[in-house]
């Protein structure tokens, strides 16, 4: 608010002053606004960039003329200064989630991007990996902006309280994806820091067993195909998620006949506690449930 | 450094050392060790090569002698022999003989904290200090702020700045002020969180097992849901394997959550 009312001062005091700020570039560089890029004026200017915001604002053409620093028609009364002055906030905040989709806003966000302006992965294994900020809803006050990792391909809160106010609908869940994708050199970054093992808990060296409750169990979380079976396996994930039993018919060569026997065995091991399992459930009249996999999960 | 070290020193010098040092701003991760585990000898075995002056660092620590009244002796012979008592001189060596006292007790206390820890008394402390989130919570998002423990990647003094352990994610995080960033992680050593979950299995999550995937207008970028499908199929195995082996997976500790409707 008080930002607008000085630009108005500045205005009409000194018309041709260099000083006068823009009401996007004062908005972009208030405290804990620094993830945003100004949006340019030809952008805004376009209603066909601004289809369908008209609905979800209140006092929507005010705070437009307000972001465009146009003067107002009648002048805006000060008590609804205050409405106004959101309402632009969050109408700059939906313009700028789809400016940011475009080439002129992907490479504004690029140079915010190098610059480090999103702060790093506090991930080790990412290794400073730059972040991108997203939204995880496109609807505008529903959760606040967290940050995307294209290294290791996940979320996180920021690491400064300073923008727990800023709407993650104003970056908008298409960015981080849309970015990666047009910013090859980024995934080159990201795919350059995997090699790296994960992480294991160790007591005096030893490393603690996968049947043990404290175990590893969030292995697959980070992993990647390395070896030869992986990739196979890998490759048969291209439109759903692989059974064992897919992966066991794809080995053709007659060393692999081997190890499929094996797997069979392994199966038919599975199949055994599956009955099992059954049985139990029928005992205890248990709610059980399908997974995916089509393996009987109970669920007490 | 040297400068909180006597300011306190003469503002309130009833203080103990030990609580001056966890009051020290970037010394929140460490709990206190208890004064009897600091004077048995036996668990300070080995330590003597890794701090310099042990037997002053422990009488500093332990509040036996007070670090004000420490002098430097090693040059006092050279000093007499040479000329008289410069007092301007001798004060400076002394002040520097201090600091270096104050670092060899830091020291000190570090490498027997990262001991403690792993004592059933330390776990204990600890604990109350992981339920208090003083080390912190998960950036990750789908981690749902899960406590953080530290550990380091090495044991040896120098080696690795302290990390955070997530148990949810079960992976490493860098701490999230600077002041912590520089402390080192052997005071913390590379048992402890195993240690810790191993003492308190119920404290183990119910791992959460959404991932993300970037989209683009809603529909995931291909390379990346063809990955989570096949770390999908890992986990199946994984839960697969650990069933056959009688271990309960579902909503339990150390299990997982079952699966909501994946949001992002």
């Amino acid at each position: 608010m008080s930002a607008w009312k000085s630009g108005q001062q500045n205005v009409t005091e000194d018309v041709t002053s260099e000083e006068y700020e823009s009401w996007i570039s004062n908005y972009c560089t208030l405290f804990g606004h620094d993830y945003f890029v100004e949006v340019s004026q030809d952008f805004i200017e376009d209603d066909f960039n601004l289809t369908g915001l008209s609905s979800g604002i209140s006092h929507y053409r005010e705070a437009l003329d307000l972001i465009l620093d146009f003067e107002p028609e009648p002048p805006i009364s000060t008590a609804d200064l205050p409405l106004i002055e959101h309402s632009a906030e969050e109408l700059y905040g939906l313009i700028h989630a789809r400016f940011i989709l475009t080439k002129e806003g992907l490479n504004a966000m690029a140079v915010k991007y190098e610059n480090g302006h999103f702060g790093s992965c506090s991930r080790v294994n990412c290794d400073s990996m730059l972040l991108l900020p997203i939204g995880r809803y496109d609807q505008a006050g529903v959760e606040t902006v967290r940050l995307f990792c294209p290294c290791c391909c996940d979320i996180y809160f920021p690491s400064s309280s300073r923008y727990l106010n800023i709407d993650g609908a104003y970056f908008g869940t298409t960015f981080p994806g849309l970015f990666i994708n047009t910013f090859k050199e980024v995934e080159r970054q990201a795919a350059a820091r995997h090699q790296k093992e994960s992480f294991q808990l160790k007591i005096f060296g030893f490393k603690l067993s996968e049947l043990s409750k404290s175990g590893p169990r969030m292995k697959w979380l980070r992993q990647f195909p390395t070896t030869p079976e992986e990739i196979e396996e890998y490759n048969k994930c291209e439109y759903s998620v692989a059974t064992p039993q897919d992966v066991g018919k794809l080995k053709g060569s007659k060393e692999k006949r081997a190890e499929e026997k094996d797997k069979d065995k392994k199966d038919v091991v599975d199949e055994d506690v599956k009955s099992t399992d059954s049985k139990v459930k029928a005992d205890d009249d248990d709610v059980t449930m399908k997974s995916p996999d089509g393996s009987i999960m109970s669920v007490k | 450094m040297s400068g909180g070290e006597e300011f306190t020193d003469e503002s309130d010098f009833s203080e103990y050392w030990i609580d001056w040092f966890l009051g020290t701003k970037g010394n929140e991760y460490f709990c206190d060790v208890d004064y009897e585990y600091i004077t048995d000898r036996f668990n300070l075995t080995g330590l003597n090569n890794e701090v310099y002056n042990i037997q002053l660092a422990i009488d500093l620590i332990t509040d036996n002698c007070k670090l004000s009244d420490i002098e430097d002796e090693r040059g006092n012979d050279n000093e007499d022999e040479g000329e008289e008592d410069d007092d301007d001189e001798q004060e400076k060596r002394n002040q520097e003989y201090r600091d270096e006292m104050e670092y060899s007790a830091r020291i000190l206390y570090g490498l027997i904290h990262a001991r403690y820890i792993i004592t059933t008394r330390g776990l204990q402390k600890m604990y109350e200090k992981y339920k208090n989130g003083d080390f912190g919570y998960c950036p990750r998002v789908y981690c749902q702020l899960q406590p953080l423990l530290p550990v380091s990647m090495n044991d040896q003094l120098g080696h690795s700045p302290v990390k955070l352990y997530c148990a949810n994610c079960e992976d490493l995080y860098n701490p999230k002020s600077t002041r912590h960033s520089y402390l080192d992680g052997a005071f913390f050593g590379t048992s402890f969180p195993a240690m810790f979950f191993q003492t308190f299995p119920q404290l183990v999550p119910v791992h959460n097992t959404e991932v993300c995937c970037p989209k683009i207008y809603g529909f995931e970028l291909h390379e990346y849901s063809k990955l989570n499908r096949w770390r999908e199929l890992q986990k199946r195995k994984l839960i697969t394997k650990l069933k056959a082996n009688g271990i309960p997976v579902d909503n339990c500790n150390g299990g997982y959550a079952s699966k909501k409707k994946e949001s992002y």
